[in-house]
């Protein structure tokens, strides 16, 4: 079969498009937890270029490279590359993915692993663009959700900076494609943009905007928390006030439902209170591990290996 | 600008301006071009624009003509010609931008042997910068592309950069130099 290309965005799947994704993810997970060993990827060079600072992407997708039994070329820091010395994006990218089958890119500016797909035929995987797109993040939210509670008509609320967080972006065009309801929680000078939420509405789905986790979190089947930026608000005591107003604590979560999950991307500060760590409502943590599955996927589906995962040759 | 020339505007001409409001073609207050190409039908207030995105400056050394305001069964409307030039594509795309409803007809020896409408295209490549400046085409040497499309809310185009996918509206625009 041929690779799918490139990993640039989401926003266009269908479901069909995710529901591939997560189910080879699903029969990566003994492998991801180092219960089968593998050899699927052996002989095989991914290439990461992390221009920014990144902990559990650059991490997890080490891992699952390992993990399949493929090697890693690292960049390393930017400080010690060739970028130090002037060198463009573009012709990184033409030296580097001539030395692996595969490219991890995270970089600050918008539009960089689209532009980087365009000067190579190895496959691009896009790890972060500035304030654009982390698909790989999009298909690792939403196999917690399928793994942790259900995909299909979920009802989940989105909280904290849904302004300025491309994390939130994406997913809710990709919960978009499940028929989920959203409920939207944030104060509101960090409302989802009215572009986003006219694009919901379009694709008929039932939006619910407040200011009140409290007005939700009875009802709610998972709730996804973000972190909220204090460099968004030029006076700390605001800050102070609508970081409080949304934080989750263990007595905030009583009247949950008992299935009930929590999700946050990572890292947290104040966000979520330690205590909720304990409860069974916390999945964030799992989530961080669903990153290495989902990672498995995109690399199996990039180097073209899916049907060997789906026959069982791992 | 080298040779930029308007004609006409003597002060005795207000039957000569109400003939130009009611249309008569024959009557444009600029001579006939032997070669080179017509822009008529131009967004009345843009011909300076258009000039502009066709590299008006010290190097533009061919014969330019302009008639702003100009009186036509369609309203008022600007007209440029330029001698001794035709244009490319980039060029009408870029003009598209700012005057849709533009043709663009190529004289050579004193015929009109091309005449077309403009059309606005879907997409316009290294003709306009990205207003946002993170946009990884406001920093590496690559060409920006716009997907175009016209909004029904505020009746303009909207550009929608392919790459960061941030939108302009008209009054936005920034064509590249």
């Amino acid at each position: 079969m041929r690779p799918m290309h490139h990993i640039i965005s989401t926003r266009e799947y269908t479901k069909e498009m995710f529901d591939e994704i997560l189910e080879l993810a699903e029969l990566l997970e003994p492998i991801a937890k180092g219960e089968v060993k593998s050899k699927l990827l052996d002989g095989k060079v991914l290439a990461l270029l992390f221009f920014e600072p990144s902990t559990r992407t650059r991490m997890s997708f080490e891992t699952a490279m390992i993990r399949l039994g493929g090697q890693i070329i690292n960049m390393g820091a930017v400080e010690a590359s060739s970028i130090a010395k002037g060198e463009s994006l573009s012709d990184t990218i033409r030296v580097v993915s001539q030395y692996a089958d595969a490219v991890v890119l995270r970089h600050p500016r918008e539009g960089a692993a689209l532009m980087a797909s365009e000067y190579t035929s190895a496959p691009i995987i896009n790890g972060g663009d500035g304030a654009g797109h982390h698909p790989t993040q999009t298909l690792l939210d939403l196999y917690t959700i399928k793994r942790e509670s259900r995909l299909d008509h979920l009802n989940i609320a989105l909280a904290g900076d849904l302004k300025y967080g491309r994390t939130i972006h994406s997913l809710c065009y990709a919960l978009s494609r499940y028929h989920s309801k959203i409920n939207l929680v944030s104060p509101p000078e960090l409302h989802l943009p009215d572009r986003i939420v006219d694009d919901l509405l379009k694709r008929d789905i039932e939006v619910n905007i407040t200011t009140n986790m409290e007005d939700v979190i009875e009802d709610i089947d998972v709730l996804y928390m973000t972190r909220i930026q204090k460099e968004r608000f030029p006076d700390p005591a605001e800050f102070n006030r609508v970081s409080n107003s949304m934080r989750i604590t263990k007595e905030l979560i009583q009247t949950a439902k008992p299935e009930m999950k929590i999700m946050h991307p990572l890292p947290r500060v104040n966000e979520i209170s330690f205590d909720v760590d304990e409860t069974s409502h916390a999945a964030y943590f799992k989530q961080a591990f669903y990153g290495v599955p989902v990672r498995m996927a995109i690399l199996c589906k990039v180097l073209g290996m899916e049907d060997q995962v789906r026959e069982g040759k791992l | 600008m080298s040779a930029l020339q308007t004609e006409g505007t003597s002060t005795d001409k207000t039957d000569k301006k109400r003939s130009d409001k009611l249309g008569d073609k024959n009557d444009l207050r600029i001579k006939a071009i032997e070669n080179g190409t017509v822009i008529d039908h131009i967004t009345a207030g843009q011909a300076l624009n258009v000039i502009s995105i066709l590299g008006g400056g010290e190097n533009f050394t061919n014969t330019v003509s302009i008639v702003m305001n100009a009186g036509s069964s369609r309203g008022d409307k600007d007209v440029v010609k330029i001698e001794g030039r035709e244009l490319t594509e980039k060029e009408v795309n870029a003009i598209s931008l700012i005057s849709p409803k533009a043709t663009v007809n190529i004289i050579r020896d004193f015929e009109v042997i091309e005449k077309r409408k403009i059309q606005t295209p879907d997409y316009v490549c290294g003709i306009v910068r990205c207003i946002n400046p993170n946009c990884i085409t406001n920093s590496e040497p690559i060409e920006s592309k716009f997907a175009v499309a016209a909004d029904e809310k505020v009746k303009s185009l909207v550009l929608r950069c392919v790459f960061c996918e941030s939108v302009m509206t008209e009054e936005l625009i920034q064509f590249i130099e």
